[in-house]
């Protein structure tokens, strides 16, 4: 049985109208469970009408790897950690780079492309250069960017004077190669393609390299939106509308996604992508550190917080890696019970991924309605009694509102040194992923609590029973 | 090292240098602890609780000062035990050296290293070892419960079956730390508090702390670098004793806590202004030791005037209290001078290097001047925000600004795809809307995603994104020695992953989530 043209150009456009409800479905934490469904659905119907589209070929080799893929789709995302979550959505997004890299080169091959003439001819050369394009720089930069949140490739930037320039010169690069391949007659241009793929392989893991640590959520996202175009620019070549109109949906998303990120970073778009502003500070000489800082051992943190009425808790990247958050849910369930004012403040960029606090508190049970983001706590700030940070730390630095020298000026942060109290639950005084010195540890009302998060909250939840 | 803490043999002085707890925070600084029989019997700490703390009991004070390198003390010493100190001890105490200079010349002759605590500078790192804050804080909170003793009714309104009462009314004059904890304590008693001060900072303490702030019309700003106030002009002085005198005919308990380092206390509350008060007022006067700021204050003494108004000059220090906290400064102290093990004194250190005023047998004071409040100190680095004209102005232009290049942006892209369309094939065009259009539907889908839900909708996103596995369908052959079979089989393969893995990932994610 094979589909009219017509046919499964209707299931393409009901694939994608799905594929809208689906990313709108997400917006809101209701409707996000249908928004997955609408996903899935749509897929299917994407891959069913292709299928039984007319000209498709080798159908056992088909199923065959969709088969084979299922069981390691599904073995990947059942046994993966959440707090390994990061790790595994930029994984996944090398593996869309690299698809599209080889469909650009099987479109290439496609003897039926090779008819085509004059200024189709052309663009087709173009549209599958720049698909292969943006597909390696997809894929090197999501591996890269994977060994960096996994800790196989060290998080501190990696940059030096002339990156800049060295990527004008190499992307120049790639321009004469693309005007070489389209005079190419044939498959004759598969030498500069080939080049082509390494220069922009190279600029993948240069980009993110160049990157560091603290702004890894909104690489993840970019990296994401850059996948989505690659699936657009493989619309291009194959003529299919389905993949222009989701790459399209998903890179524009992921643009904006990013952009959003950048924003809660008070840094803009560009300095962060191309790394410019991880290397200078914007000036202004940097302030020394003033006071002291003080240590309280968990007895004294339980006792304090057996007093105190209203508590915020401020998780960063340090409770994902000690897996700290069902102690604390504990925690949290023992302090409700004794009717104080427990709540969770979420920075926009804690963690490695956006949102990764969030997820990581899911999973704990903890209820999303006393989960609030920055905006909405830091008022509430003077009135608390405590302030437990846990294993965050550029998210809380006051540095940010009082000091130009410090490179994350000017960054929102959650303004726990407002509240009574202030526990910095840490492994030792090393600073945050940014590289700044923390100057809310010496505040007269801070109090730092040194060791493991997970053994830590265990132990005070022992005193706290 | 040893650490010795005699009794203090004023009469007076109830307090002792250290307490059990401060005693067990010594030994974890690695200091070993002597202190004299009975030190703490006045503020209710037993020998043996001493004892059990882990403290060793000394007979006599001259043990102490003969055998200990630190010595821990409240009040500044007398020369006879001036005298039992051995050389290059080091005295941590209250000193006063403004008034003591003799004192200073004994200590200075007999080497002795000593440390006026109560001349620690008061700047934010050393406020953990601020004695005069922690002793202020106890004076002002004692200030309300000892005014509330002496006036004779509630001081919260209450409306009960026998009648209505009406709340007391609290005026604090001098909002330091004293008059901050004894807004606090009046407010939480139930009083309406009003306060009065001529630094115009503290408006906002005082209001944070429940009380309402007081001033006089005339633009002058009491505030000095060194954190008190200063002496007002003539004209100031006259509206603010124009505004106690109407305020003396209202409020029942007055607290004066006004001080001038080394001078002594100005009279504030004048004859007139105790005479407009009601019979049954209270007045305590905080500043009663060094001359009181009520023209009838006698320090040490508590009477009643003629027109039945009570002034208090003098307050019980809460000993216990005081005792704990004036011991965690000296520990706060002593933890900054590099405890037990690196026990050094440093010259270069802003805080001991003011608070030593005698070193290796020379006198070191007055010290250099240190600047405190926070406007005044730290101030270059503020700048003033924009007044609201200025603001508006900027935004203007910047929304000018912004219209225009929004304008050549769209002016740009259109050129742009006017030249696609001359250039490029109909099918080309074609995909070419859908492809913009899909840009725009996807911009706006996205624009209000709630923080929380990013790490699901990217691992949607990215699900969605395997829709490149089309590309792979389209070209597989049956033939599968074909190099496009391969190519595209292997496309098929990693793209379903990243289809299945995304969308079983996100769905485990989800389902986390729960109100």
């Amino acid at each position: 049985m094979l589909l009219a043209k017509e046919i499964q150009t209707a299931a393409y456009l009901f694939a994608s109208i799905l594929f809208i409800l689906s990313l709108s479905g997400l917006s809101s934490q209701e409707s996000a469970k249908r928004g997955v469904l609408y996903g899935i659905v749509g897929m299917i119907v994407a891959i069913v009408a292709t299928v039984l589209g007319q000209g498709v070929e080798g159908h056992v080799y088909i199923i065959g790897a969709i088969a084979i893929a299922s069981v390691i789709g599904i073995m990947l995302a059942r046994k993966v950690e959440m707090t390994a979550m990061p790790q595994l959505v930029a994984i996944l997004h090398s593996f869309v780079g690299l698809a599209a890299v080889l469909v650009g080169f099987g479109s290439y091959l496609d003897p039926n492309t090779q008819s085509l003439t004059g200024a189709e001819h052309n663009i087709h050369l173009v549209e599958v250069f720049v698909g292969i394009f943006i597909g390696a720089i997809t894929f090197t930069g999501s591996i890269i960017a994977w060994g960096k949140l996994d800790g196989k490739v060290p998080s501190k930037p990696w940059s030096f004077k002339g990156l800049q320039t060295m990527n004008l010169i190499l992307l120049l690069a790639c321009t004469v190669l693309g005007v070489f391949f389209c005079n190419a007659h044939g498959t004759e241009g598969m030498l500069y393609l080939l080049i082509m793929t390494a220069i922009a392989s190279f600029i993948g893991v240069v980009l993110v390299m160049a990157i560091g640590g603290g702004d890894m959520p909104v690489v993840v996202s970019m990296l994401n939106s850059y996948s989505g175009w690659a699936a657009a620019a493989a619309g291009f070549m194959l003529g299919n509308d389905l993949l222009i109109v989701t790459g399209a949906l998903v890179g524009s998303s992921g643009a904006i996604l990013s952009m959003h990120m950048c924003h809660a970073m008070n840094r803009s778009f560009f300095s962060v992508i191309f790394a410019s502003a991880s290397l200078a500070p914007k000036g202004g000489e940097k302030k020394a550190m003033e006071g002291e800082v003080t240590a309280l051992n968990h007895e004294e943190v339980a006792a304090l917080l057996k007093e105190a009425k209203s508590i915020v808790i401020v998780p960063g990247y340090g409770m994902a890696v000690a897996k700290a958050q069902y102690p604390i849910f504990e925690m949290v369930q023992t302090l409700r019970k004794a009717n104080k004012n427990v709540r969770f403040a979420i920075h926009p960029v804690a963690g490695r991924l956006p949102g990764h606090m969030n997820v990581l508190l899911a999973e704990a049970n903890v209820p999303y309605d006393i989960v609030l983001e920055m905006d909405e706590i830091n008022d509430d700030m003077p009135n608390t009694d405590v302030v437990m940070v846990i294993g965050a730390n550029d998210v809380v630095n006051p540095a940010a509102q009082d000091d130009p020298g410090c490179s994350i000026y000017g960054m929102p942060v959650i303004e726990a040194w407002k509240a009574e109290k202030v526990i910095i639950m840490k492994r030792s005084m090393s600073a945050g992923y940014s590289g700044e010195d923390n100057p809310l540890f010496y505040k007269p009302n801070s109090e730092m609590l040194y060791g493991d998060a997970k053994v830590s909250v265990e132990k005070i939840l022992s005193f706290l029973k | 090292m040893k650490v010795g803490i005699p009794a203090e043999i004023f009469p007076n002085e109830l307090r002792v240098a250290a307490t059990p707890k401060t005693v067990k925070r010594l030994q974890k600084q690695g200091f070993e602890v002597y202190i004299q029989q009975g030190a703490g019997v006045k503020a209710n700490f037993s020998d043996k609780e001493f004892e059990e703390a882990g403290a060793k009991i000394v007979k006599t004070a001259a043990e102490i000062y003969g055998n200990s390198d630190i010595v821990l003390k409240v009040k500044e010493p007398s020369t006879a035990e001036v005298a039992m100190m051995k050389e290059g001890l080091v005295l941590l105490s209250y000193l006063w050296p403004a008034q003591n200079q003799d004192l200073l010349k004994v200590l200075a002759d007999k080497k002795v290293n000593a440390v006026a605590m109560d001349s620690i500078p008061r700047i934010s790192r050393a406020q953990k070892m601020d004695v005069l804050s922690s002793m202020a804080n106890i004076a002002g909170y004692r200030a309300v419960i000892e005014g509330s003793f002496h006036f004779g009714r509630f001081l919260n309104g209450q409306i009960t079956a026998a009648g209505k009462v009406e709340p007391a009314k609290v005026l604090v004059i001098g909002a330091g730390v004293a008059g901050l904890a004894s807004i606090g304590a009046a407010n939480s008693l139930g009083a309406i508090v009003r306060a009065f001060d001529t630094r115009k900072e503290v408006a906002e303490q005082i209001e944070s702390m429940g009380a309402q702030f007081l001033t006089v019309e005339i633009e002058e700003d009491g505030a000095t670098a060194s954190g008190y106030s200063k002496e007002m002009s003539k004209e100031f002085i006259e509206a603010e004793m124009k505004l106690f005198l109407e305020q003396a005919k209202e409020v029942d308990i007055v607290i004066t806590t006004a001080q001038i380092p080394g001078r002594p206390a100005p009279k504030l509350w004048l004859d007139y202004h105790v005479q407009a008060m009601k019979p049954g007022s209270v007045i305590v006067d905080l500043a009663a030791s060094t001359g009181g700021n009520c023209a009838f204050t006698k320090n040490g003494e508590i009477f009643t005037t003629e027109n039945g108004v009570t002034i208090v000059g003098k307050l019980n220090q809460l000993p216990n209290q005081a005792s704990q906290l004036y011991g965690n400064n000296l520990c706060h102290l002593l933890d900054d001078m590099g405890k037990a093990e690196k026990f050094k004194i440093d010259m270069d250190d802003a805080v001991v290097s003011r608070a030593m005023v005698t070193y290796n047998g020379k006198i070191n004071w007055p010290p250099a001047p240190l600047q405190v409040s926070p406007t005044a100190g730290g101030g270059a680095k503020k700048v003033a925000p924009p007044t609201a004209e200025e603001q508006k102005v900027a935004d203007d232009a910047k929304a000018k600004k912004a219209a225009v290049s929004t304008f050549i942006a769209l002016a740009v892209v259109g050129i742009l795809l006017l030249m696609v369309g001359a250039f490029a094939p109909p099918a080309f065009i074609q995909h070419f809307t859908v492809f913009v259009l899909a840009v725009f539907v996807g911009w706006q889908v996205i624009s209000n995603v709630s923080h929380s839900l990013h790490t699901p909708l990217m691992a949607v996103t990215n699900a969605i994104s395997g829709i490149i596995v089309v590309g792979g369908l389209l070209q597989t052959k049956n033939d599968a020695t074909n190099i496009m079979t391969i190519i595209a089989s292997i496309a098929i393969l990693i793209a379903s992953i990243n289809i299945v893995g995304g969308f079983v990932v996100t769905h485990r994610m989800l389902k986390m989530f729960k109100k």
